[in-house]
């Protein structure tokens, strides 16, 4: 398991590691926590002969909330969105999610940029990231530009980040009401076999606002558009609910591999919806 | 290609070494620090074997390059104790028969010490999902919850006592 011989980097600002991958083009890949890229190298799957270590980017880390607005650097550990008290507050589905992501170890060193950036289906954060609306800041040769979370999966490993930019900071509005993170998977340490990211607001019995999200039940996240409009309005009554879940299923679109057919996804997917939608409103 | 120059802090000493940079850290302490208590179980991140301790993280060792660990202050199970002077950890794993074979041990004991760092009073729940990154194949893991947790109990009088 020794993967091809590469020079490394550690550049101390964001334009120095833009600099660095706009010269060597494909033969760079940045690593965050390094915890896709480096079994990906291990096997040799990735050919890459210069690896640009973000760590010593004092910019990239830290969360801040500004008022209502929230923002992530992408060097920021899983480990450090569990225990923050400012996330605890302002956005508590962040810590339900991370603490569902592979085991303690691997979240002391994976980053929500690197989550969010891979393009892997199986990460947690794209998600969760429609769920919440996010945007994202990438920084290239041209300077800097922000993409909606929403816009950002093109396919598996496919995202509208170009090869010379970096993804430095997510962004988004902190959360009112009810929020579930449900994930169902195999073993600690696998990705979901259906993972489902549920935001709802309720006033006066009716609810007010939702957002319904999936993981790993397609090549990208999905937003759930007719799940979300199938309780906005209503009173959240079983009928409604079940609306909602049947409108996310038909919102997935798995495909089969060793964690089961398509069949069998799309039940975990419902049960997986609901028991969200259910803690999402049992909270709000 | 080249190696590099690295500078790390292992278990309180400043070592200096010449590594390639796609050398993984678990493979530079054992083969050119010498430094073979974290072991190699299945070198894929899933085990917990090489699990040493990295500014304050637990991390796995297979899956960091050295490079990435240059600056960096390491404990591993050789810097909790030793033969003569063992580890309240390293007591308890004896005492409650935490281990088997042994070959998981310096990843529980290096893990669990960092766990009650961080919460030095967990319930068994908690040690069971802070030690969820650690596999045992001797599926000791009753006796591995019953040792760390007796480690937090006596560690917490010994504080008391102290007081």
């Amino acid at each position: 398991m020794i993967p091809a011989a590469f020079e490394y980097h550690r550049p101390d600002t964001v334009e120095g590691a833009v600099k660095i991958i706009s010269d060597l083009g494909d033969e760079a890949r940045v690593v965050a926590g390094g915890h896709s890229l480096i079994p990906m190298m291990k096997l040799r799957l990735t050919g890459l002969s210069h690896l640009v270590d973000l760590q010593g980017i004092g910019g990239l880390k830290g969360i801040s909330v500004n008022g209502d607005t929230i923002t992530i650097g992408a060097m920021v550990t899983q480990h450090e969105l569990i225990t923050s008290k400012d996330l605890a507050s302002a956005a508590p589905i962040m810590s339900e999610a991370a603490l569902q992501i592979a085991d303690p170890q691997v979240r002391y060193m994976g980053t929500i940029g690197g989550n969010v950036a891979n393009g892997d289906p199986g990460n947690d954060m794209p998600g969760l990231m429609q769920c919440l609306n996010a945007s994202y800041t990438l920084v290239g040769p041209a300077g800097e530009r922000t993409v909606s979370a929403r816009e950002f999966y093109e396919a598996a490993y496919f995202t509208e980040r170009e090869d010379d930019e970096i993804l430095t900071s997510i962004s988004f509005a902190a959360t009112s009401g009810g929020f579930a993170y449900e994930k169902q998977k195999r073993k600690i340490g696998d990705y979901a076999t259906a993972a489902a990211a549920v935001l709802i607001t309720k006033d006066g019995g009716k609810c007010s606002a939702a957002s319904i999200a999936l993981t790993n039940l397609a090549d990208t996240p999905i937003y759930c558009e007719a799940a979300v409009a199938a309780l906005v309005g209503s009173n959240l009554s079983a009928d409604d609910v079940g609306a909602a879940v049947k409108a996310a299923v038909d919102a997935s679109d798995p495909s089969e591999d060793n964690r089961g057919p398509v069949e069998f996804k799309k039940h975990a997917a419902g049960v997986v919806i609901r028991c969200a939608i259910e803690r999402a409103i049992e909270r709000a | 290609m080249d190696k590099m120059h690295l500078k790390l802090t292992v278990n309180g000493e400043q070592v200096e070494t010449l590594a390639e940079p796609r050398e993984l850290l678990i493979h530079v302490l054992r083969e050119r620090l010498n430094i073979t208590g974290p072991h190699i179980g299945c070198e894929t991140s899933h085990c917990g074997a090489c699990t040493v301790d990295m500014d304050g993280k637990s991390v796995k060792s297979c899956t960091i390059f050295a490079a990435q660990a240059a600056g960096a202050d390491i404990t591993t199970i050789e810097g909790l104790g030793n033969p003569d002077s063992l580890h309240v950890l390293q007591e308890m794993f004896k005492e409650h028969h935490g281990l088997q074979c042994g070959f998981c041990t310096p990843g529980m004991i290096t893990r669990a010490h960092r766990l009650l760092q961080e919460n030095s009073d967990p319930t068994e729940k908690e040690v069971r999902f802070g030690m969820a990154g650690n596999l045992c194949r001797c599926t000791g893991y009753q006796n591995i919850i019953k040792a760390i947790l007796a480690a937090a109990a006596e560690m917490n009088a010994a504080k008391e006592a102290a007081q």
